[in-house]
């Protein structure tokens, strides 16, 4: 390891006598961060993870069923950002152009017009009105993965359902951490009285039963997915907050502690600066895990109808149409596919920073 | 002169190709006292441990020649297979531990753990090893041995495991005795004990022992012959009375030499006390048995009635075994435990509002025991050291309070010239004494009047334990600061106190100058604990 010297060398260096050192210190999040490097597995699953998520970002311009650009008689329209009525480019209707219908597609494409479509010309809601098979269609030209019970493209479905799945799984595991960490500390670090009442508290609150008060929610109110977020992280917490209550209650009594307290350093940041960074080591190494269990409870949650409002793209309605639609194998393959290679991408992930950031693992 | 009951030679250990002891060669004869010295890191315990094949993941080469005494042959121990050693182990070589609360097993009682020895190596059955085992506690001193035997270690005294770890190292009757540090971990008036019982049933028994330890006090008063060791090589041996009497070695010289001196001036008197309690009693919640504990806390007085002062310049220090409450009256000082009774810092009494306390934050600063855990891992030295100015003066620039930081570095012997990149730098790059080095800057930047030192060289290896105690000693000459020196050590208190307090279960025994106390102690106690350390 390049800036360690033994722990406790017999010999102290005087002033005269010089060490040489390597200028650079390297902090400890610089050293778990060398070492999830060094675990190749781990880190090419973090880069093949980064660039889904990056590509799901762009869906819009992968697929899309409007174009991206249009020169109709010497202008340019932008189809993906404003609406056009179909009499712009020569149709009958003051309605939307439908940019699959064949006619649309002819006017715009031919006599020096243009058009630039996305690689997948179907968005994630889009019903193909054109279409050649009946639904849903094995893969074929058009949809190269097929298309599902209603029509919609197979693939722009799951570029979209993931991005939902991810973005989803992110905003939970965000806000299960803040919380959990923000009541760990709270407890672990005031202890006593306050420490009591809150882990009363998780217990009662632990012992809700969550999925019937999804169940009953999803009937009152409207579904979206703010409302599962809500719901899901006021259950999500505890799990976190036991690691780290137990991790400020072992660090407020080390000495580092005691000094800053002799020092008149304030209780918050004692709690922010000393303890927290020192506490870290749970939370980050069960940050994919959370990450996965999110993304499995949404998945689940919407498999039984419980999840995202009807309409929004979703891995789980998928494998609920791949399990409607048996004869159907290329919905339930290819989105059990995808499910898998994310879960398993989050699981090595989480299984290199857990190495990482095992201070009993050797540096070697 | 007899022939030799170990014989080791060229012993080399290596951990991945890191080669940690380099060549080691040494003989014990039988009945030999024999003591490894060293610093730690020196791979002495690692040295002990390969002979018994006891050190894991490491490469062992060398010879290890043990003169076995059922079968007269001679077996090199590093060659044998692991089912030989298994043999040798307990029956012709025992070993015992610094620390007897991890190395007994707490779910057995301690009659059971030494009985299954008895039973393994000596072939008695059941009755009989239980007998026994009771007669081996008896022989080691423990009182009351029926009754102690079917007890479970957490219920015996610090002193009395130790006692019952020798006795089940002892219950194999085995030839040689490996003793890694067995005092280390007890309290000075139980060490002397100790060392005399090892004495004694290496009499009895006609066995040698190995002691390893860092103590030469311990080695001076225990062994025959001496082998010092530093970074992995035996740098000298011979008999006890020779290496000491005229060391040959320059890190032999350098140990020997490292007894910490006196070097304080008397501060000029008549100023106002810096800190003065009175009455002072800290007390902790203890839950109570039963059904009343239901309702109701215990409580256990820490400290009782405490009463002492400190003047500007000069040193009190509190010397004390472990559980007497001296490191409790610390943290009081500090203003960290509640307290009762009257407890001022320059004249303003630790209250519960904490913004009132900050000022006197100011004057009471605090260097801990164990430089590992008083620094945090995730903050640079510019962080750790500065943080004192960001509460006491946030109004301060950030280049004032770098060059503040670089010059409290400065003054605790730390600089750019032998750290490129100082600031920036975290606590685990730097040695012990380095830290505590560290520790000392962030208590001096905000410019306190007193230090409290709660066993500041303790942890540290006894030549730069004398390095930290010289720096202490010129920084209370340079900056007439005080010190409120809390130590089991009498040769530090020796060394460093101007005044000093003894403490015993909570209560102060004995107060006065340093000559008073450790030249005519009044109280036996006190005699015990000074005679313990000389």
């Amino acid at each position: 390891m390049s800036g360690s010297i033994p722990v406790s060398s017999s010999i102290e260096p005087q002033p005269p006598a010089a060490a040489p050192r390597p200028a650079r210190s390297e902090s400890p999040g610089a050293r778990a961060w060398r070492r999830f490097r060094r675990n190749r597995l781990g880190f090419v699953s973090l880069v093949l993870f980064a660039g889904m998520v990056i590509l799901s970002l762009f869906a819009e311009v992968l697929a899309n069923d409007r174009p991206l650009l249009v020169r109709f008689n010497g202008d340019f329209y932008f189809p993906m950002v404003n609406d056009y009525p179909e009499q712009v480019f020569g149709g009958d209707f003051r309605t939307p152009a439908d940019y699959l219908d064949p006619f649309i597609k002819d006017r715009i494409t031919k006599d020096g017009n243009w058009a630039i479509y996305a690689p997948i010309p179907y968005g994630s809601r889009t019903l193909n009105y054109f279409a050649k098979e009946p639904n849903p269609s094995a893969p074929n030209r058009d949809n190269l993965l097929g298309t599902d019970e209603r029509g919609r493209d197979l693939l722009a479905q799951l570029i979209y359902g993931f991005r939902v799945s991810v973005l989803f799984g992110l905003a939970l595991t965000v806000v299960g951490v803040a919380l959990g960490v923000l009541t760990g500390a709270v407890q672990g670090y005031f202890g006593g009285k306050t420490d009591l009442a809150f882990q009363r508290f998780i217990e009662i609150w632990g012992s809700m039963p969550e999925l019937y008060l999804l169940i009953i929610f999803s009937a009152v109110f409207a579904p979206s997915v703010a409302l599962l977020l809500i719901l899901l992280s006021l259950f999500g917490w505890m799990g976190l907050s036991d690691y780290v209550r137990a991790e400020f209650l072992r660090n407020r009594q080390m000495d580092y502690v005691r000094a800053a307290r002799a020092l008149g350093v304030g209780n918050g940041r004692i709690m922010w600066k000393h303890i927290l960074p020192n506490s870290m080591t749970p939370v980050v190494t069960f940050l994919p895990f959370r990450m996965s269990a999110a993304i499995l409870a949404l998945t689940s949650l919407d498999f039984l109808g419980l999840g995202v409002p009807p309409g929004t793209p979703s891995l789980g309605e998928l494998l609920s149409q791949g399990k409607t639609n048996l004869d159907a194998w290329w919905i339930s393959i290819s989105t059990f596919a995808v499910l898998v290679v994310t879960l398993l991408l989050l699981t090595f992930m989480g299984d290199a920073l857990r190495d990482a950031l095992d201070p009993r693992k050797a540096d070697a | 002169m007899t022939a030799p009951l170990l014989q080791v030679q060229g012993l080399r250990v290596a951990f991945g190709g890191k080669e940690v002891v380099h060549g080691v060669d040494f003989t014990i004869a039988p009945r030999e006292k024999l003591a490894l010295v060293g610093e730690s890191g020196s791979g002495k315990t690692v040295t002990a441990l390969s002979l018994l094949g006891l050190v894991q993941n490491a490469q062992v080469t060398g010879s290890a020649r043990f003169a076995g005494e059922r079968d007269g042959a001679e077996r090199d121990l590093l060659a044998l297979p692991e089912r030989d050693l298994m043999a040798v182990r307990g029956r012709e070589i025992a070993m015992i531990f610094q620390e007897p609360m991890t190395a007994l097993n707490p779910l057995y009682t301690v009659g059971d753990q030494i009985a299954e020895v008895l039973q393994l190596k000596e072939g008695l059955n059941a009755r009989q090893a239980w007998q026994a085992a009771v007669d081996a506690l008896a022989a080691c001193g423990i009182p009351d041995p029926e009754r102690r035997a079917a007890v479970y270690p957490h219920q015996l005294s610090g002193g009395q495991r130790q006692r019952a770890m020798i006795a089940m190292a002892l219950a194999g009757r085995p030839r040689l005795l490996l003793a890694d540090e067995p005092t280390t971990a007890l309290d000075v008036t139980l060490r002397g004990q100790i060392l005399d019982l090892l004495g004694e049933v290496q009499q009895h028994n006609g066995m040698a022992i190995l002691l390893i330890t860092h103590d030469l006090n311990l080695v001076r008063k225990f062994a025959d012959r001496v082998a010092v060791m530093e970074n992995g090589h035996l740098v000298e041996q011979g008999s006890v009375a020779e290496v000491f009497a005229n060391p040959q070695h320059s890190y032999t010289r350098k140990l020997i030499d490292s007894r910490p001196v006196r070097d304080v001036v008397e501060a000029a008197a008549a100023q106002a006390p810096v800190m003065r309690a009175s009455g002072v009693e800290v007390s902790y919640p203890v839950p109570l048995p039963g059904f009343r504990g239901w309702f109701r806390k215990g409580r256990f007085v820490a400290v009782r009635n405490a009463a002492f002062s400190i003047d500007p310049g000069r040193t009190l220090g509190v010397v004390g075994e472990s559980g007497s409450g001296k490191s409790t009256l610390a943290l009081a000082a500090l203003g960290l435990l509640p307290h009762a009774g009257d407890l001022d810092v320059a004249g303003t009494r630790w209250g519960p509002d904490a913004t009132k306390n900050k000022a006197i934050r100011r004057v009471v600063q605090v260097v801990f025991q164990d430089p590992f855990s008083s620094l945090s891992p995730r903050m640079t030295v510019e962080e750790i050291v500065g943080e004192g100015l960001l509460v006491h003066e946030p109004a301060l620039a950030l280049a004032d309070r770098r060059e503040r930081v670089v010059r409290a570095l400065a003054e605790v012997g730390l600089g750019e010239e032998q750290f490129p990149g100082l600031l920036q730098r975290y606590p685990h790059e730097f040695s012990g004494g380095q830290r505590q080095r560290l520790a000392i800057a962030r208590a001096l930047i905000v410019q306190p009047q007193l230090l409290v030192l709660d066993e500041p060289t303790s942890a540290l290896d006894v030549t730069i334990q004398k390095q930290v105690l010289r720096l202490l000693q010129r920084l209370q000459r340079e900056k007439g600061l005080s010190y409120l020196l809390i130590t089991h050590d009498v040769d530090v208190i020796r060394a460093m106190a101007h005044d000093v307090v003894v403490m015993k279960d909570g209560d102060i025994l004995e107060a006065g100058t340093v000559a008073q106390v450790m030249d005519a102690p009044r109280q036996d106690y006190t005699r015990t604990l000074v005679a313990a350390a000389s």
